[in-house]
């Protein structure tokens, strides 16, 4: 679903982001991304998602060469790809329920089929009750789970969580991974940025440790079927 | 509940680009409604917006307005164009009788008719009111005149002045004067005003874009947020687009709306005193006011100038807006 090979991300003034990695991931692969502060896991997010553009080296997302993907085409990339941030990135002028509905109204969808997939991402995050509340009257962990309802109300084959539960205590973030986790049940594809390592341990995902922009280590899933 | 919709089996990604019309109508409709409700939630700002725009094609409307008016009443007197054939002292009123019987037949010529010395004099003493200074005088000093009208194949004024240098040269001719001379210089120095009126009118068109491209690019820093997430999640150029050029396009009509209100106030204002006036000089004119071509040309002026501005806007500061 997503494959490097030999990318590099040079920024200008010198300094490399990424330098020559080579990988794949399957689809329906659940994949953690770790690494310290700097390591290049968010210029590996950001190149997927088109936010940046690759120096060296051929990226593919699906079968869509990024390399050569034209300017024009990149939002039509981005419908199929959800990302979801530490920051979370809510409009918080908005209701809870426009927040969701941003990707299917920037995808063309009609009115009914919005509040279809709106409500039912909502419900899926556990806040169908809050749809006519703003971002501001909910907690930490409730606004991640808004952003990612909004990642993937549009059913995105490919989902991206730059630390998702940097800023929540450990049984949010279990929540949130379990989320995650119903998510990869159905097929979507996800890699997730994080520096929690206990968290990774205990649920036992492929992971791929990089260091000063280089893949340093790639340790396959514990239980490979699940 | 989510459906599992064997994503598993198709890794292949799709780009879905169908437009359904209905939904896409909606959609402009929605994106032009939530941009005039922007407007509408900054009712100061936006009218002080709107009342710049107004008042800076107001200008030009209302000078085109007055050139208008002008142009139609000189229209008025164009067709009556005349000659005037002033007669010797000399000649007796029956020559002068004979010559404008002798005119009358002249193809170049529609009509001719005799004012003659003593019916000079009556109407003189009329309308001048000198009439005791007139009675003191020993002997009428007015010459006789032939009035002249051209044929309509002679009204052109090169034509015309030839035909009353011909007259003029004429035995028992004084000198002949043609009427129109005033009204084609005055017809120059119309042309040389509606040249001003679109001077002035390019002039306040270009601050009317500026205005607009200013206030689109204070919405756009406003709605920064907005535009970075948008592009986050997929939104294309054009959809991020939308909404500020319904601004510009919603800014232009209303500054074009005030614009007509500020004309048809003004010539509400000048409609008493420009009567009176024409009082003066026995005339009937009535000052004609924007007729709905000239609005309807106005409002798609002011649409067309609000769009080239936020055209302007976005297209210069929408690029610089990239998620990080």
């Amino acid at each position: 679903m997503i494959s490097f090979d030999n990318v590099s991300k040079r920024y200008p003034g010198g300094h490399d982001g990424i330098s020559n990695i080579t990988l794949q991931i399957d689809p329906g692969e659940m994949v953690f991304l770790t690494g310290h502060s700097g390591a290049g896991k968010s210029t590996m997010l950001r190149l997927i998602a088109l936010l940046e553009r690759s120096t060296r080296g051929q990226l593919r997302v699906g079968g869509r060469n990024l390399t050569r993907l034209q300017r024009n085409q990149i939002p039509y990339h981005r419908r199929e790809v959800g990302m979801i941030f530490q920051d979370h990135r809510l409009l918080y002028d908005r209701t809870v329920f426009d927040n969701v509905a941003m990707p299917l109204i920037v995808a063309g969808l009609g009115h009914n089929e919005v509040s279809r997939r709106v409500r039912a991402a909502l419900d899926k995050v556990g806040l169908l009750k809050r749809e006519r509340a703003y971002p501001v009257t909910l907690s930490g962990g409730e606004q991640q789970r808004v952003g990612i309802a909004r990642a993937v109300v549009s059913k995105p084959p490919v989902v991206l969580a730059d630390e998702p539960t940097g800023n929540l205590d450990a049984g949010l973030s279990q929540e949130i991974m379990t989320l995650f986790e119903s998510f990869n049940r159905v097929g979507v594809t996800l890699l997730i940025a994080t520096h929690d390592l206990e968290l990774i341990r205990r649920l036992g995902k492929r992971t791929l440790v990089l260091s000063g922009g280089k893949l340093i280590q790639d340790h396959k899933s514990v239980y490979p079927n699940a | 509940m989510r459906e599992t919709n064997a994503r598993k089996s198709s890794a292949k990604l799709s780009s879905r680009r169908q437009i359904n019309p209905r939904i896409w109508l909606t959609r402009h409709l929605q994106v032009a409604l939530s941009s005039l409700g922007r407007i509408v939630r900054t009712p100061f700002a936006s009218l002080m917006t709107m009342a710049v725009i107004g008042i800076a094609l107001a200008l030009p409307s209302a000078l085109h307005l007055v050139l208008h008016n002008v142009q139609t009443l000189s229209g008025s007197w164009d067709g009556a164009a005349t000659i005037s054939v002033y007669m010797k002292a000399t000649v007796t009123d029956e020559e002068t009788a004979e010559l404008a019987n002798k005119l009358s037949l002249d193809n170049r010529v529609s009509a001719a008719s005799v004012i003659a010395r003593h019916q000079a004099l009556e109407e003189f003493r009329q309308l001048s009111g000198f009439s005791e200074i007139l009675n003191t005088l020993e002997e009428n000093p007015l010459p006789a005149v032939v009035v002249v009208k051209p044929n309509e194949n002679q009204s052109n004024p090169q034509q015309a002045q030839a035909l009353a240098d011909k007259l003029g040269s004429m035995d028992g001719v004084e000198f002949a004067q043609l009427d129109l001379q005033w009204v084609t210089r005055f017809h120059a120095i119309a042309k040389i005003a509606e040249r001003v009126v679109w001077v002035v009118a390019s002039l306040l068109g270009l601050a009317v874009i500026l205005v607009i491209v200013n206030t689109i690019r204070l919405e756009i820093q406003n709605r920064h947020a907005e535009i970075e997430i948008s592009k986050l999640i997929g939104a294309t150029d054009s959809f991020i687009r939308r909404p500020f050029l319904y601004s510009g396009f919603w800014y232009g009509l209303f500054g074009s709306l005030i614009s007509w209100l500020l004309v048809t106030l003004s010539l509400w204002l000048l409609d008493a005193p420009v009567a009176r006036l024409a009082g003066l000089y026995q005339s009937k004119f009535e000052l004609s006011g924007m007729e709905l071509s000239t609005l309807s040309l106005l409002l798609a002026c002011g649409t067309a100038l609000g769009l080239a501005g936020s055209w302007i806007a976005v297209g210069r500061h929408l690029n610089s807006i990239e998620p990080n």
